[in-house]
């Protein structure tokens, strides 16, 4: 099915997510749409998927203009979308999920189950997948639950797919699965639509690529085109893809993580065991697909998260069992992974979210009056030392940018006298300028002799960050190695293949 | 075609460790109670003996009564819970759930023990037929309202106007009922006034997102209020009119109402009984086993995913508060055209709220809440059955026990219960 979009136009009040977008995507043929986030390449899938509704053009299926209200209407039209954020019922089964929305029956309303295991059988036999139709969705692992996503399109036979940053929560092997799916979908005559923000992967696989930024399509390029190439036609201007910093000086301050362990409430161990010695002058990255642990890690370095086990000592003085008020005045910046919840308050404005833990004493505080031109004169300061684009240091910070919020959370941080700094996913969701800004900063502060420790689950990201680099798998750390070690290799490491048999592999 | 390699095993990393939490606060619960009643039987010693009465006179097989040792009883049932609990313990330690039966057996157990003692030496005998007939009775109401609740939360309308519905239930039935001089058209109006309500609630929480706590608490001060001025203001004027139904009849199912003990005191109930009897396996069947189901629960646990395969959330919802409206309403009828047959003032009592934490007790599944609504029921009956042996407790520490019971099955017994997702958070599309 040829899936043509003429003229896609969107707003949310003044801002106009997408501007009068042309897409065309023939049969047998994977589309790649590219763009960093905020770009709108979600905005217009979800138009047509029938999720939004555009403002102005049209959506055609073989020609023929369609009428969505709705995502069933695209459903039924022929149009399937594997979500970024898996559209899936954990506490239901495989069979349940698949069938949902368009339940077959048996006598008297009951749900017809067997019909949908076999249906979903029959598709997962069709790619090889290994999926239990009565297993619960929850219980499995995410690779799996994607396919249970694409096993769900495929059963409404599905002749357009759309792919939404399908990547994010894969292992690099398994990424290399999808695609192999993907083509095979592709060589069955389906329509793809790859949404990525991952150059290496639009390469690999795409036929025809689409380039948009802010809202508009700027370009198409070929699969051939280099990964510079492709940067500078997302970004709009050339982009050091490489952090700039010498080789790692080391100084005798450490921090030192000895047999960590974290138990979360229902009593799994989610950090097990972990150890590890970061010197100052030195990043360490927690490499690892999300949700092996990494997060709890961090939360549990900077005492936000009650360990089970374990040490984490800061210089000699032990960290755990502190209250976060203590582990910050030891010197520890912490840049939490979701800034909007846990970094910043969004209606507070910039001067406020940057002396937010600042305020109970001095300078910024005398017998509990808070110094406001003191505030004020700091903030100023910050503003133009991290570049932080606002109106004003009076804006709230809710209305910044990801990048923007991202900077005055690390104004804020980098601004105390460090002794430590834990960063979690730091440019997640972050402009490819202001990730070029914070990951300068980052490199900064080691070399200031600081150790600095780094959780990312972008494998770009930490083989150019990192000095070292610590792989994460189910709680465990799978190995410590150089950052030069080379992608397969570490990729196979967040499978949880040690280095040792990563490297024969 | 590329063939799909298969992804390499993590084979040298094992299996995360994953250590299953299994919640002890059942046992403790139940390890506390078995030690109240020892102390008390301890403390308070009995003699005498206790009869229990199994038959009524129109038994085809009469059972003989029994007349047990009252303090020996008692002891011999909290040894028999005590090791019920150690039963608990052992599967808890095993890292498996507490089984359904073991609860039920401890709660049997504790009532008998209770009543052993609390009899012992009067001269009048436990009526047990009416005792258990007594229990379900004034589960009735309480059954139906967390059908209702279990419904509506499955679907992610938390419905704390359950105690509105009941109310409006009973008003509606008992002015119907007079009006038509016809229970059947009284329990039709319950019915369309539960729903009534449940429309109320799924305008404000489902159409303009207001918080499902509070639009249910402010509906349950209206109902009382508004039923409580159209009762003094309408139909104390009017009383014969307006407010003297006629009550269903209790019906004898053959052959099951023969059976000793369970058929006097559950077969032979009136229609509204039996509707309870069907409604718990219907709601059951309808919730695991259709279409509509499936698509409720699935509203109710994550509704965007619902609606990118085309269910209609808020639409979905609003049949959901609608149905759960309709049976709490049904339950509400219960009061004036079965129990008595005149509206009274607040005369649900409470029974609403005792519903919501039988919703939560049963771990929102329609029989489990059923049958924590039915333990609710039995305890409220002891008050009952104490008098009637003049039993040595006073009559407000009975009357209080179905809330302590409440508060001590929601607190501890119920142990850790997750309930749907999405509960209590109305859909806003993107």
């Amino acid at each position: 099915m040829k899936l043509e979009l003429r003229g896609i136009t969107k707003r949310f009040g003044a801002l106009v997510a997408n501007d009068h977008i042309d897409l065309r995507v023939e049969p047998g043929e994977i589309h790649c749409l590219l763009g960093e986030n905020g770009a709108g390449k979600s905005t217009l899938m979800n138009v047509l998927y029938g999720l939004y509704t555009a403002d102005e053009g049209e959506i055609l299926l073989d020609g023929a203009v369609q009428r969505f209200t709705g995502p069933g209407d695209a459903m039924a039209a022929g149009i399937g979308m594997v979500h970024q954020h898996f559209m899936l019922i954990p506490v239901f089964t495989v069979a349940e999920n698949v069938m949902l929305g368009h339940e077959q029956t048996r006598v008297g309303g009951r749900l017809d189950l067997d019909a949908a295991r076999t249906r979903v059988r029959e598709i997962a036999d069709r790619f090889g997948f290994h999926v239990d139709p009565d297993a619960l969705v929850g219980d499995l692992p995410v690779g799996v639950q994607q396919r249970v996503e694409i096993i769900k399109a495929l059963s409404r036979d599905a002749r357009v797919l759309v792919f939404d940053e399908p990547t994010a929560v894969l292992t690099p092997q398994e990424t290399d699965e999808l695609m192999a799916v993907m083509r095979r979908l592709k060589e069955g005559g389906a329509a793809i639509v790859f949404i990525t923000h991952k150059l290496r992967e639009v390469r690999e696989v795409a036929d025809r690529i689409t380039v948009v930024r802010r809202g508009r399509v700027v370009g198409e390029a070929s699969p051939t085109s280099t990964d510079a190439e492709l940067a500078a036609l997302m970004v709009g201007r050339a982009v050091e893809l490489t952090v700039p910093k010498g080789p790692p000086q080391p100084t005798p301050n450490a921090l030192e993580v000895q047999g960590l362990e974290v138990t979360d409430p229902t009593g799994a161990v989610v950090v097990d065991d972990v150890s590890f010695t970061v010197h100052g002058g030195e990043v360490l990255v927690v490499a690892g697909v999300q949700g092996n642990g990494q997060t709890e890690l961090a939360e549990a370095l900077v005492g936000l998260r009650t360990t089970s086990g374990g040490s984490v000592r800061l210089d000699g003085t032990e960290l755990l069992g502190r209250s976060v008020r203590q582990v910050l005045d030891a010197g520890v910046g912490i840049v939490p992974e979701d800034r909007t919840h846990d970094g910043l308050v969004g209606a507070f404005s910039v001067a406020e979210n940057l002396v937010l833990d600042r305020t109970d004493g001095a300078p910024f505080a005398r017998g509990g009056v808070l110094q406001l031109g003191l505030r004020d004169r700091f903030a100023r300061e910050k503003v133009e030392e991290f570049d932080i684009r606002t109106q004003g240091i009076d804006t709230p910070v809710g209305r910044l940018s990801g990048g923007n919020q991202q900077k005055v959370v690390l104004a804020r941080e980098l601004s105390r006298d460090l002794r430590l700094l834990v960063a979690s996913q730091p440019t997640r969701g972050v402009d490819v300028g202001s990730i070029e800004f914070i990951h300068r900063r980052i490199v900064e502060t080691r070399d200031a002799g600081v150790p600095v420790v780094v959780v990312s689950t972008e494998l770009d990201e930490a083989v150019a960050l990192g000095d070292r680099i610590l792989v994460m798998y189910r709680g465990r750390v799978v190995g410590i190695v150089p950052a030069s070690t080379s992608r397969d290799v570490l990729g196979l490491m967040m499978a949880g293949i040690p280095q040792t048999e990563a490297d024969a592999a | 075609m590329t063939a799909l390699a298969p992804s390499p095993q993590p084979a040298a990393v094992a299996g995360a460790r994953d250590v299953t939490v299994v919640s002890r606060k059942a046992v403790v619960a139940s390890a506390v109670i078995t030690a109240l009643l020892a102390l008390l039987v301890a403390l308070a010693p009995h003699s005498g003996s206790t009869s229990f009465r199994f038959s009524s006179e129109t038994d085809l097989f009469r059972i003989p009564d029994v007349a047990v040792p009252g303090q020996a009883t008692a002891w011999v049932c909290v040894v028999l819970a005590a090791l019920v609990t150690a039963a608990m313990e052992l599967s808890v330690r095993r890292g498996r759930r507490v089984p359904l039966v073991l609860s039920a057996v401890l709660a049997l157990l504790l009532i008998v023990g209770f009543l052993a003692w609390a009899g012992a030496g009067s001269d009048r005998d436990f009526p047990v037929v009416r005792l258990v007939g007594g229990s379900v009775l004034l589960a009735v109401p309480i059954v139906f309202g967390a059908l209702g609740g279990v419904i509506g939360e499955r679907a992610g309308v938390v419905n704390i106007a359950i105690e509105g519905q009941l109310l409006a239930g009973a008003f509606s039935a008992a002015v119907v009922g007079s009006l038509t001089d016809s229970p059947w058209a009284g329990l039709v109006a319950a019915v369309l006034a539960g729903a009534l309500v449940a429309l109320v609630l799924g305008l404000f929480t489902i159409t303009y997102k207001v918080d499902q706590v509070i639009v249910g608490v402010v509906l349950n001060v209206l109902v009382i209020g508004l039923t409580s001025f159209l009762y003094s203001q309408v139909l104390v004027p009017s009383a014969d009119r307006l407010n003297s139904t006629s009550r269903f009849t209790p019906v004898a199912i053959p052959l099951l109402s023969e059976i000793p003990v369970v058929g006097p005191a559950l077969f032979r109930q009136s229609v509204v009984v039996y509707l309870m009897y069907l409604a718990v396996p219907a709601v059951w069947f309808a919730l695991y086993r259709t279409r509509w189901g499936l698509r409720l629960r699935a509203v109710g646990e994550h509704p965007k995913a619902a609606d990118t395969v085309g269910i209609k959330v808020q639409r979905t919802r609003y049949r959901a508060v609608l149905v759960a409206g309709g049976v709490v309403g049904l339950g509400g009828a219960f009061y004036t055209v079965v129990s008595v047959s005149s509206f009274g003032k607040e005369m649900t009592a409470g029974a609403g709220f005792i519903a919501l934490a039988a919703v939560i007790f049963g771990k929102w599944d329609p029989v489990r809440a059923a049958l924590a609504a039915l333990l609710f029921g039995a305890a409220s009956n002891l008050e009952g059955a104490l008098s009637i042996v003049g039993a040595p407790v006073p009559s407000q520490f009975m009357l209080m026990l179905p809330y302590v019971v409440t508060v001590l099955a929601v607190a501890g017994l119920v142990g850790r219960s997750r309930g749907p997702a999405a509960a209590g958070q109305p859909y806003v599309k993107e």
